[in-house]
């Protein structure tokens, strides 16, 4: 049974609807993502599951139970805020112990359940610490401690990283989704770090104007996005715009508003002179010249060192700049030298341009 | 060079302070410390030592003045805390942004009005001849005027509605500091409203609480015009005791005493319901 199901969520604020028809199943145990840019829905959508909002139409469900009727202090989902919300004025044993208290557990056992829930984080015995003692990273944990000692049927997380430092952030990363496999709880996270979501998630819905674009394996996402946002919005990609001029099979010959013509494969169905964006991922890109339409011919700009993501930017003859993956800058250029790069047009998606 | 200049701006930065706090407050309070030790027992002649202290223990009118000045002051305290503690919560976490100044400005607006003439507004409306009475009466609810005035109720509203202001604007500035997000852990991790009131907003308001309610007290238990207005002859207020004694009586020796002796027992009554209510200082007012 799924842990979480919300079926034609539409939340509206006056006449801006900032949820359409979002529908959604989070299988149990699983570490889900949604991945959406500011401003998506996606703080809404988490409010609603909450409880802190009510949706305009549809419903939420949790364990199969309906839960839209309840209110927030009686729905067993759990939340990380942001800005993660530690009372300032209790100490760490204190803010973990109020959600037992809350819930009315046997006062006897609450000092030894926050003992095990702060062991389970690894954080053994900060019980009389202060909340202004701990670092961002310790704070992290025992926000999640906070919620997980109330054995949740989901958590939720709405960017929990973000205030973090970048060192702290891709180290939290790894806890989190270590923390999940721990704790075995179903984990709704909420995120505009498309690194954030690829890293940790078991699936992801990507979210764009209140709408689900796409829902997906971080792997499906990454290979076979079914949008131009999704591939603009999901990993790195270079991305041309242009008309289609010629469509052979599956694949499209693009004529480029700057000039120049793309040989890609089209990743839904288009007719000639359809406005499009081709995008291609640093890493389909090669040194070395092919036919024309795989070929773009430029100068080398700078190269970008950053050990196994290192990168090559490419000017080319229409003054656009170029992603390439270079690893550990093996190929060996040098700025300023002439450069062709060709890719395979599998590698190539072709997506309608979308107004905005 | 540098560190002379920083000097010098510090001392002229706290040379108006330190002029105030000396001349306007400590040295006074040590007159007044002085003369209450002193005894008149001619003319020009003086003793010193305790006993206009003893004279003030061993009548029990001013005995029962004093304990009456603080138990009402309290009793004010408290219901400005009770009253104004929705209307801080109302104007810092519900009015929307652009209302929040116009509401505040409304709670400023009284005190553009002496004390005065806001104690004859009470006047007007409480007395016999006044505004509620003749109206009831004319609506035929009593059959005879009442007077409402000069007693501890009208007293202590008449506090209560002058003090209330020093109660909201601490409040409002410390629960204007507090996330919301805070209130939604709350509720998300189980707690009902009255939980996350008790455990969340009040420890949160706090600091805002205590320096509201010591304010509120100091000017209650100091003030004098509206208890006289408002209480007559009846009011019974320390403040009129030291009054009476400086400017009817002349007796300086016992108003400077009984100065001394509102000082000391208004602190003692701060200080006991710091400690009674498990509050210091340190970390609620002095709090970062």
């Amino acid at each position: 049974m799924d842990d979480l199901n919300c079926a034609n969520l539409v939340k509206k604020f006056g006449d801006f609807t900032a949820v359409s028809g979002v529908s959604l199943d989070v299988p149990a145990g699983s570490f889900y993502s949604i991945l959406g840019p500011s401003g998506c829905g996606k703080t809404t959508l988490m409010r609603m599951i909450a409880g802190f909002e009510a949706p305009t139409s549809g419903d939420i469900k949790i364990k199969g139970e309906s839960v839209v009727s309840l209110p927030p202090n009686r729905r067993n989902v759990k939340m990380v805020f942001q800005h993660l919300a530690l009372f300032p004025m209790m100490n760490v044993g204190e803010n973990i112990a109020y959600g037992l208290r809350c819930r009315g557990d046997n006062k006897a056992d609450i000092p030894a359940k926050v003992a095990r829930v702060l062991e389970r984080v690894g954080l053994p015995g900060v019980q009389e610490k202060q909340i202004g003692q701990l670092s961002g990273g310790q704070k992290q944990r025992i926000a999640i401690a906070r919620c997980m000692v109330l054995e949740p049927d989901v958590l939720l997380l709405d960017e929990p990283l973000g205030a973090l430092d970048l060192k702290l952030r891709e180290h939290m990363k790894i806890e989190l989704k270590q923390l999940q496999h721990r704790f075995e709880t179903t984990f709704l996270y909420i995120t505009h770090d498309q690194s954030e979501a690829l890293v940790m998630s078991d699936k992801v819905a990507v979210m764009n104007a209140g709408r689900f674009e796409q829902i997906g394996t971080p792997k499906e996402l990454y290979d076979a996005p079914a949008s131009g946002f999704v591939a603009g919005f999901v990993g790195d990609s270079n991305r041309f715009s242009g008309k289609i001029a010629d469509v052979r099979g599956s694949q499209a010959l693009i004529e480029l508003d700057g000039g120049g013509q793309m040989l890609g494969e089209m990743a839904e169905p288009l007719q000639k002179n359809a406005p499009v964006d081709i995008f291609v991922r640093p890493e389909a890109l090669t040194i070395g010249g092919n036919e024309p339409a795989t070929t773009l011919s430029g100068t080398v700009d700078s190269l970008l060192f950053n050990g196994a993501n290192s990168r090559v930017l490419v000017r080319t003859g229409t003054g656009e700049l170029v992603e390439m993956a270079d690893a550990m800058q093996a190929s060996g250029v040098s700025e300023g030298a002439k450069i062709d790069l060709s890719w395979q047009p599998e590698r190539a998606r072709i997506f309608a341009q979308r107004a905005g | 060079m540098n560190r002379d200049a920083g000097r010098l701006s510090l001392i002229l930065l706290f040379a108006p302070f330190a002029l105030w706090i000396g001349l306007l407050i400590v040295l006074p309070q040590i007159g007044i410390g002085y003369v209450s030790l002193r005894e008149k027992v001619g003319i020009n002649e003086y003793e010193y030592g305790f006993s206009n202290y003893m004279a003030f223990f061993g009548e029990p009118i001013y005995r029962n003045t004093l304990l009456r000045t603080a138990w009402m002051s309290i009793l004010v305290t408290a219901l400005a805390l009770v009253m104004g503690f929705p209307v801080a919560y109302y104007i810092a976490k519900m009015a929307r942004r652009q209302s929040r100044a116009a509401l505040f400005l409304m709670c400023l607006i009284p005190l553009w009005v002496s004390d005065l003439v806001r104690a004859y507004g009470w006047i007007v409306l409480l007395r016999e001849t006044g505004v509620i009475s003749t109206t009831l009466v004319d609506l035929g609810i009593i059959s005879q005027p009442v007077e409402m005035l000069y007693n501890d109720i009208t007293v202590i509203i008449g506090l209560v509605y002058t003090v209330i202001l020093f109660m909201i604007v601490p409040l409002v500035s410390t629960l204007q500091g507090m996330d919301d997000a805070l209130l939604e852990a709350g509720y998300n991790l189980g707690g009902s409203r009255w939980t996350v009131f008790r455990r969340i907003i009040v420890p949160y308001a706090m600091p805002g609480i205590v320096s509201g309610c010591i304010i509120t007290f100091m000017l209650a238990a100091g003030s004098y015009l509206t208890p006289i207005l408002l209480g007559g002859k009846n009011s019974s207020w320390f403040t009129e005791q030291i009054y009476n004694q400086f400017i009817t009586r002349y007796n300086w020796e016992y108003g400077a005493t009984f100065g001394v002796l509102l000082l000391v027992f208004t602190s003692f009554v701060v200080w006991a319901g710091l400690k009674l209510t498990g509050q210091s200082l340190a970390t609620t007012v002095a709090k970062d």
